[in-house]
């Protein structure tokens, strides 16, 4: 398949916006904002509800 | 590569939900919640232990630690690990067992996470579902409060300690732009940094003395080997950040223990000392480029890369000859990360935790279209170091595939249950294992054994490296009984 899309560019080499549709590399990026998007969700479950209380009752006695 | 190596690690606590509730208290429930097989009831020994001497040759004023029996088991877990998890001050802390190579300590502190997220979960059962304890690996409550993180390293006696000092003041104050946990904000007053490299860097006052909890020195003092110490001393570095990601950690004392073999064996770095210590390190601290230079004694100016770049050309060519693979792996890495900073910090997303912290804060603030002064940012700073997996960013991050490992969590899970077999820690852990009830005390260099009609007998281990498993292995698999262990470790 990666063949396939290198000939196509060699074609028109003149033709840069070609290399950004690569299929590939869109379905990379997709993926990768999927990813960052799902983290992103992630976080927002898991992070403290309340975060400005409970960072400012965030205390600890200097240790060592 | 042999350095015996340890690490002490103090964590951040929280009760929610109990209203007042003082750390104290909570670090002490905390601790006993700790499952018994995992651990034992004997004593913590401190006769051994006095940290007033000073390596300068002095000893300061001040009360020896020696707790009553009672106090001393509420205190201390002897873990079957060969480590040790315990209250001290106000936070819970958890001791490696002494490891061999720095790779084997990345195992042992990891395996020291996984303790304390087990004892929370046992804590909270205990607590009954109305309060909840959080657990953080961090060095600040950015409020202006440190609590610690040490490395302690096993150092060759003769090594005069001045020229210890001198030697690795440069290295530690620049050696964070590859061991920093990253910190949003400051704990200086009227400072508004938004993101800095280090958690630990805002803390540090003075170049050197004994102090750990006041005015804190880049290089402490404090002389108490645990070994014999006409033979070693046992370094005790204050200065560095806990760390989450298995990489930062592995790089952090591998490095060190790089430095310091160096030093032991009379090579030494120079032309590279720095005019003001105290200020460089909070000056690299906040430099997020890693492209402003610090001042140096000859009056030159270089940055943080390039000071690192000189020891790690020295380490380059004092191992030429005898690296093995450890070594040749931690110069490779160093080699590369400091490549990669140069470059671009971003490179290090997947492997240095304030990168990594960075870069995960960053794409919160971009698609939540928010700042570094948010309260979710502020908490997604501390949550990072959340030591419970499900709660934990640094986890989230782990789980997702967003960081590079070192370790499998087999490997971990394991060395909570296992001593390193390469040190002392083995003979330890496996006696607690296999003798738990009738061990009296341990501490670092002995164990004492009840023998009967209220008499205890005294091994003692004051050789990091004996009491390894090549070494008495195979006493400690036959022996049946403590009687037939102390015939057969006395013949």
């Amino acid at each position: 398949m990666s063949k396939q899309v290198k000939k196509e560019t060699k074609k028109d080499p003149n033709k840069k916006e070609e290399v950004v549709s690569n299929p590939e590399t869109t379905k990379k990026g997709e993926k990768l904002k999927e990813d960052m998007d799902k983290l992103m969700d992630e976080i927002d479950d898991v992070l403290e509800e309340n975060a400005e209380e409970f960072v400012k009752n965030y205390v600890q006695k200097g240790g060592q | 590569m042999k350095k015996i190596i340890g690490t002490e690690t103090e964590f951040g606590i929280i009760l929610k939900g109990e209203g007042r509730s003082d750390a104290v208290t909570n670090s002490m429930f905390l601790v006993n919640s700790y499952p018994d097989v995992l651990s034992s009831a004997p004593l913590w020994d401190y006769e051994n232990e006095n940290p007033l001497i000073d390596a300068r040759g002095f000893q300061a004023d001040g009360e020896r630690e020696r707790p009553g029996s009672e106090y001393n088991r509420l205190l201390n877990k002897l873990l079957v690990n060969g480590g040790r998890f315990y209250v001290d001050g106000a936070h819970p802390e958890y001791s490696t067992p002494e490891c061999a190579d720095p790779k084997e300590l990345v195992l042992y502190e990891k395996a020291g996470e996984r303790i304390l997220a087990l004892s929370v979960e046992f804590a909270n059962r205990r607590k009954r579902g109305e309060a909840a304890f959080s657990i953080y690996k961090n060095n600040s409550d950015h409020k202006g409060n440190s609590y610690g993180y040490h490395e302690n390293y096993l150092v060759d006696r003769a090594v005069s300690f001045d020229k210890l000092s001198a030697q690795l003041i440069p290295f530690l104050v620049t050696r964070q732009i590859f061991t920093g946990s990253g910190k949003v904000g400051s704990d200086l007053k009227n400072d508004n940094t938004p993101y800095q490299i280090s958690q630990r860097s805002d803390f540090f006052e003075v170049l050197i003395d004994l102090n750990t909890m006041v005015k804190r020195p880049i290089i402490n003092t404090r002389d108490e080997p645990h070994s014999d110490p006409k033979r070693f001393r046992r370094l005790h570095v204050i200065v560095g950040d806990a760390n989450m990601s298995e990489i930062t950690t592995y790089l952090k004392v591998g490095t060190m223990s790089l430095v310091l073999t160096m030093i032991e064996e009379g090579r030494e770095v120079s032309g590279v000392g720095l005019d003001d210590p105290v200020r460089s390190i909070k000056e690299i601290s906040r430099d997020l480029t890693l492209k402003e230079k610090v001042r140096l004694k000859s009056g030159l100016a270089w940055s943080a890369i390039e000071i690192q770049r000189a020891y790690l050309e020295a380490a380059e060519r004092h191992f030429e000859q005898s690296a093995d693979p450890i070594t040749e792996e931690i110069l490779q890495r160093w080699r590369s990360v400091l490549d990669r900073l140069a470059e671009d910090p971003k490179l290090l997303s997947r492997e240095i935790d304030w990168v990594i912290k960075q870069e995960l804060i960053s794409s919160y603030m971009q698609r939540k279209g928010c700042g570094w002064k948010d309260p979710r940012v502020a908490m997604m700073d501390i949550q990072y170091h959340d030591v419970v997996s499900e709660k934990g960013l640094y986890y989230a991050l782990e789980r997702s595939n967003h960081v590079d490992r070192l370790l499998t969590d087999d490997a971990i899970l394991r060395a909570c249950e296992t001593p390193p077999e390469s040190t002392r820690a083995y003979f330890r852990g496996t006696c607690l294992k296999k003798f738990s009830k009738e061990i009296h005390a341990a501490s670092w260099t002995s164990i004492l054994f009840n023998v009967g009609d209220g008499a205890v007998k005294k091994v003692p281990l004051m050789d990091p490296m004996k009491g390894n498993k090549e070494g008495v292995g195979r006493i400690l698999e036959k022996a049946k009984t403590v009687e037939e262990l102390l015939t057969l470790l006395a013949g």
